[in-house]
């Protein structure tokens, strides 16, 4: 396995940084130790835009996951019973094994203009509300992806937590927002913001829901990375496109690592 | 306590619903994999299983189910094979670097596939074996051999490492031992690796995508069809699929259950 891992898993990825310093010539990949692809990559404009924009989407679909997912998983690991929790845990398994392109076209039936929302919304009276090819169909895309898995984090997080720290917070007439803010988040810290942190990395690399419920149009570097491998043979851009992401990422989680583990001052 | 109750039955519907808009992407593409209208909109026509009759007459359809099948099985074989191994490794052994051995085992799903497509594509393609079906399952052997790894290692921190010192100390050799000792206790975990890996394998586009050439697998064939026009035929081959994932994963789940049962006495017993 170790050997195994090593070949097929770490050497490609060594590969990619070797590869960046390489040059295409007449179609065809040299090897060569020039910096090139990453003075085309780094002074095009159009990477800097969608990297702002990967940065942008990424973060407002942690956030709102984060957000949307915390009352969930506080409802499941709180208020249900054993039976109803274990059933909750399995329903939120079943979404990692259906295929996440079959949901994503199947949210292009909810969501286009002739689709089944818009259907109820001109019924209602309202007409008819853009939601495909907007930030808002990327973003539905994007929580379709990492919402089931972001509870269940949460959900792990949550349950550990010392029930009586909460009773002790009730006694000390502690309001129930406040021991939810001050009592129960501190003590689940770790948990929430390693799920806020896979959601991160989830929607910094996927390019389905940008290209198929956002339009495309406005790429993100998981687009620009497709495009340009797919396209053309200009390989060495996109590993170079790759090993900004990845550095990106890694940066971002030794932040919220940090953060997560980080002693409480004050 | 009137608004205990109230916050309490809030918290449930708001589970409700996040379950709701979780499934209701299933749920559709199921129902609409019946109906008979070409755009997919309410109110529904009438029940059809022709789109399943067009999709499984495609030849390309065909094709990629048969290279997933194969894909599936070679890979989740291996993967379960490897992950054993590791899993042992890491249980029998203390050796200096271990994290880092560790660390390496379990790191792939957390590169970000599109990354781990590209760079495999590169590196395959520069020792010449992208473009097949075995570049498939060389990289889904990577992605699936630390979930294998996880679940057999679960397994094996729950047996009493002094088992199989035992079965030496009655005359087996390291072999016997192996396959006596530990291989019956973990078997319920490793054919649940098996199915899981297969479930991941069966769904796993995008690397798939990046080296697979010419020689595409469902998923990637379903990225084909999202990329052409609207078409039910994606409802039906994702049904076909999420029947087959959902019928492995319940597998898993049963011999993972059993295993609960099984072991349980047995820790009564102490």
């Amino acid at each position: 396995m170790l050997l195994w891992q090593l070949v097929f898993f770490a050497f490609p990825l060594l590969f990619l940084i070797a590869l960046s310093f390489w040059q295409v010539r007449n179609f065809r990949l040299e090897p060569a130790l020039q910096l090139g692809n990453w003075s085309y990559v780094l002074g095009s404009e159009s990477f800097w835009i969608a990297y702002g924009r990967s940065w942008l989407y990424s973060a407002s679909a942690t956030v709102v996951a984060s957000c949307l997912a915390f009352p969930c998983a506080y409802g499941i690991a709180f208020k249900l019973g054993r039976n109803a929790q274990r059933f909750a845990i399995f329903l939120l398994v079943i979404p990692f094994f259906t295929s996440y392109l079959v949901r994503v076209y199947s949210w292009q039936i909810f969501l286009t203009d002739a689709g089944i929302i818009n259907a109820l919304l001109e019924q209602v009276g309202v007409g008819t509300v853009p939601m495909i090819n907007t930030f808002f169909g990327t973003l539905i895309g994007y929580l379709t992806l990492t919402l089931p898995l972001v509870i269940l984090l949460q959900f792990f997080s949550l349950v550990f937590v010392d029930r009586s720290l909460v009773e002790a917070a009730h006694n000390l007439q502690c309001g129930r927002m406040r021991t939810v803010f001050e009592v129960v988040i501190p003590s689940a810290r770790i948990g929430l913001v390693i799920a806020a942190l896979f959601c991160f990395i989830l929607t910094f690399g996927d390019f389905v829901s940008p290209l198929y419920l956002g339009g495309g149009a406005e790429a993100t570097l998981p687009i620009l990375i497709t495009d340009t491998t797919k396209s053309g043979q200009q390989w060495p851009r996109a590993a170079t496109i790759a090993l900004t992401m990845i550095a990106t990422l890694l940066a971002v989680a030794f932040a919220a690592i940090a953060f997560a583990y980080r002693t409480r001052g004050k | 306590m009137n608004v205990d109750r109230i916050i309490s039955w809030g918290l449930r519907l708001y589970i409700l619903a996040a379950l709701l808009f979780i499934f209701a992407p299933i749920v559709a593409s199921f129902v609409f994999s019946f109906n008979s209208d070409r755009f997919p909109s309410l109110p529904l026509g009438h029940f059809t299983t022709e789109w399943y009759e067009v999709t499984f007459s495609d030849p390309l359809v065909l094709q990629g189910f048969r290279n997933s099948l194969l894909v599936g099985v070679i890979a989740s074989l291996v993967a379960t094979t490897l992950g054993f191994g590791a899993a042992y490794v890491d249980y029998r052994f203390r050796f200096p670097g271990k994290n880092l051995y560790l660390a390496l085992a379990l790191l792939p799903p957390t590169i970000p596939v599109i990354i781990l497509g590209l760079a495999m594509l590169a590196y395959l393609s520069r020792v010449s074996l992208s473009g097949s079906v075995w570049s498939v399952i060389l990289a889904h052997v990577v992605m699936c051999a630390p979930f294998a790894m996880a679940i057999i290692r679960l397994r094996l921190s729950q047996m009493d490492p002094s088992l199989e010192a035992a079965a030496w100390n009655l005359g087996a050799n390291e072999w016997t031992a192996l396959r006596t000792v530990i291989l019956p206790f973990t078997r319920p975990a490793i054919l649940a690796a098996l199915f899981i890996t297969m479930a991941v394998s069966f769904d796993e586009f995008a690397v798939a995508w990046f080296v697979a050439g010419l020689q595409e697998t469902l998923p990637v064939r379903v990225l084909g069809f999202l990329q052409g026009q609207v078409s039910p035929r994606i409802n039906a081959v994702g049904t076909v699929v999420f029947i087959a994932t959902i019928t492995l994963v319940v597998a898993a789940q049963l011999l993972l259950m059993r295993r609960a049962a099984q072991s349980a006495p047995a820790t009564s017993d102490k």
